[in-house]
């Protein structure tokens, strides 16, 4: 039967061979375990350093395969066909990489990114603290001048890979009397003094990836570490947030996919009142919404991703809808699947209850999809007042 | 160090099909896929090159299409591969196979080990492992479970056998027939996969590896396949249900009726 074409070329496709080849040869078989256990998928981190994926967005120059946004989608959608978990942890590296990519100087891009696109190190990005998520301007992370050295002092929450990860992108306030103008961006790295690992989270799901406070006391780290202009720390976040949330996007399209795969396969395999429920129709419809919910959720990644990597500029929009819908779908998939798995579905005997508690996160992190509307509000706004 | 490992590409278990009435395999829809066995080989390979240095180059008797083995073997991250193709090789027995390889490796200028798989699952003889060694002069050390590198260069080589493990120490040249158990072949990388695209496989006929004609393929194999033929299964399927105890009790009782136990 014809597949949607979506014309990749055979390196796009090699990318897309490869993840699904590990999602499903290495990930899936131990998703589960890691799921009950939480512990962090190291053995699958090497693995994928080894298959050069860690490098798929970052310039050959630098040891990469110089792929854009649309490489790094798909990438994710395949490896989170497998487990989301597993692939937060690793498009979490590439969240922290983004900024040094997008913002370093020479020198930090020859020193960080070989070791990011091989997988040596993994990064992370730090912004969020416990009274500032989505306001995220109410941070209370200090950084301040003192000789050659910036100090840091403050706690970061809920940061993917916190004390897994060697690389952190942080943004602190340096100018607090400026407001949002007063946030700058550092490299702060495993090791630095006064640079510590606080709670680890105890999560609902995507317990395969860590979720910890990074604590800042006195941390005092060399002026080569500012990352970015001073006082261009927000600005830094929101170019690194609209790059990768069609990423988050593409997790759910891949999640999805694989909820919808164990549901149409049990659908047909499950015998009620003498038939197998697939020949029910309220069962079809269900999956035929499913089926052309991803598509059209794929198709929108695709699109926007591909538009990024053209050169468009100015598009928060744009990857703000690349989030939200797909990640909107993926709960109501994943929801559905387990609907059609019945009470087997519930049981964590299937991994459809699994990826419904995984899906919920993507709703949450790198911006709500509250905050994604407003976005795609504000844009609209200013649009339609331009004559 | 120059390592060899010596591939087959063998019908994808998982896809194949028998026509019963010829009793041949049905090749239309089938995968093609590297022996398994031969996957721990190149493992094997990358992990000696990568402590010893040196290159790896996979070498490979087949149709056209095993072209194919011979890329994912470099997606892997073999430095080269070599195809040994021509009508005149179709057919060919274990002696004749042993006699092509030794030729191409000659043409190649030697090396230091040769790594196979212990058997091809479509072929299961286990003997070009030691065949091609008897050709090369070299040791063999068939089904190996662990190798360790040591100074020389030697090697500290675990065998599994029929009675138990056997430790041999070795020095090269050397050929070795490897188990599954060695260790985890790698999957490809994507730069593996990118160079494996770009990368010219030299094919071999028989004049290339001044192969004698009446040595190689068909005419060079005193085995002759006579008939082959399709096992059927007809046994009789039953799962016991109940408790533990309840499903001992029903397999004795079954067991007993079937006189095997008394
Ligand atoms: C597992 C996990 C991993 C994470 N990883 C990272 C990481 O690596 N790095 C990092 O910096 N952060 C990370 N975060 C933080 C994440 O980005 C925030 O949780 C998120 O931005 C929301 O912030 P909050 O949780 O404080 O919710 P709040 O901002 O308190 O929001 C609570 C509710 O109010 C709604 N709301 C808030 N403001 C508005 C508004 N203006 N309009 C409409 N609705 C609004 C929200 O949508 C939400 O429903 C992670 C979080 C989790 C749970």
């Amino acid at each position: 039967m014809a597949r949607v074409n979506y014309f990749l070329t055979e390196e796009q496709e090699m990318i897309v061979d490869l993840a699904r080849r590990i999602a499903t040869e290495k990930i899936i078989p131990v998703r589960a375990a890691l799921d009950e256990t939480g512990d962090f998928p190291w053995v699958i981190m090497k693995e994928l350093a080894q298959s050069d994926l860690f490098g798929v967005f970052i310039p050959e120059e630098y040891g990469g395969i110089g792929g854009g946004c649309f490489e790094t989608c798909l990438a994710v959608e395949n490896l989170a066909y497998g487990c989301v978990g597993v692939t937060t942890t690793f498009a979490a590296s590439a969240l922290g990489g983004y900024p040094i990519l997008l913002f370093g100087t020479d020198e930090q891009k020859a020193c960080y990114l070989p070791d990011i696109a091989s997988g040596r190190r993994l990064a992370a990005f730090g912004l969020t603290e416990s009274s500032a998520g989505s306001d995220a301007a109410g941070i209370q992370t200090t950084a301040v001048e003192d000789g050659d050295s910036w100090v840091l002092n403050g706690t970061k929450q809920w940061i993917t890979s916190g004390g897994e990860a060697d690389i952190y992108t942080i943004i602190a306030m340096t100018d607090r009397h400026k407001g949002p103008r007063g946030a700058t961006a550092f490299i702060v790295e495993k090791g630095d003094p006064g640079f510590s690992f606080g709670k680890k989270e105890n999560k609902m799901g995507i317990r395969a990836s860590s979720t910890r406070e990074l604590v800042f006391q006195d941390c005092r780290i060399s002026k080569n570490r500012m990352l970015g202009k001073r006082g261009g720390g927000f600005i830094l976040a929101m170019r690194t947030l609209d790059l990768a949330r069609p990423g988050i996007g593409a997790i759910g399209v891949g999640l999805a996919q694989a909820a919808l795969d164990e549901a149409v396969r049990y659908a047909k395999e499950r015998v009620q009142f003498g038939q197998p429920i697939i020949s029910f129709q309220a069962v079809q419809h269900m999956l035929a919404d499913m089926a052309t919910e991803i598509e059209a959720a794929r198709a929108l990644v695709y699109a926007v991703a591909r538009t990024i990597d053209s050169g468009a500029r100015d598009f928060s929009k744009l990857s703000a809808m690349a989030k939200l819908f797909p990640t909107d779908m993926a709960m109501k998939v994943t929801t559905d699947s387990v609907q059609i798995l019945g009470g087997y579905g519930y049981m964590k005997d299937y991994p459809v209850e699994k990826m419904m508690r995984d899906a919920k996160i993507l709703q949450i992190y790198e911006g709500t999809n509250q905050i994604q509307r407003n976005v795609i509000g504000q844009a609209l706004n200013k649009e339609y007042s331009v004559n | 160090m120059r390592i060899i490992v010596c591939v087959k590409q063998v019908p994808d278990a998982k896809t194949v099909r028998f026509d019963r009435e010829k009793g041949t395999i049905i090749r239309d829809g089938m995968d093609a896929v590297i022996n398994p066995f031969d996957l721990h080989a190149i493992e094997a390979a990358l992990q000696l090159r990568e402590k010893a240095g040196g290159t790896v180059t996979v070498i490979s008797m087949g149709p056209p299409q095993a072209d194919s083995a011979l890329r994912e073997a470099i997606a892997m991250g073999a430095d080269a591969g070599v195809l040994l193709s021509d009508r005149a090789f179709a057919g060919a027995d274990t002696l004749a196979t042993t006699y092509t390889l030794w030729k191409a490796i000659e043409k190649l200028g030697g090396c230091d080990v040769v790594f196979c798989g212990k058997q091809a699952v479509d072929g299961d003889t286990a003997q070009v492992g030691p065949g091609l060694a008897v050709r090369l002069g070299i040791p063999s050390i068939t089904c190996v479970n662990a190798i360790e590198l040591a100074e020389g260069p030697r090697f500290r080589v675990t065998r599994m056998c029929d009675e138990g493990r056997e430790v041999v120490e070795v020095e090269t040249p050397v050929l070795f027939t490897v188990l599954t158990t060695l260790n985890t072949p790698r999957l490809p990388s994507l730069k593996g996969k990118m160079r494996a695209k770009k990368t010219h496989i030299p094919v071999w006929g028989a004049g290339d590896i001044a192969a004698d004609p009446g040595r190689v393929g068909f005419a060079g194999s005193p085995t002759k396949v006579v008939s082959t033929h399709v096992p059927t299964f007809n046994a009789r399927r039953e799962i016991l249900t109940g408790t533990p105890d309840e499903q001992v009790n029903a397999l004795i009782v079954h067991l007993k009726e079937a006189g095997i136990l008394s």
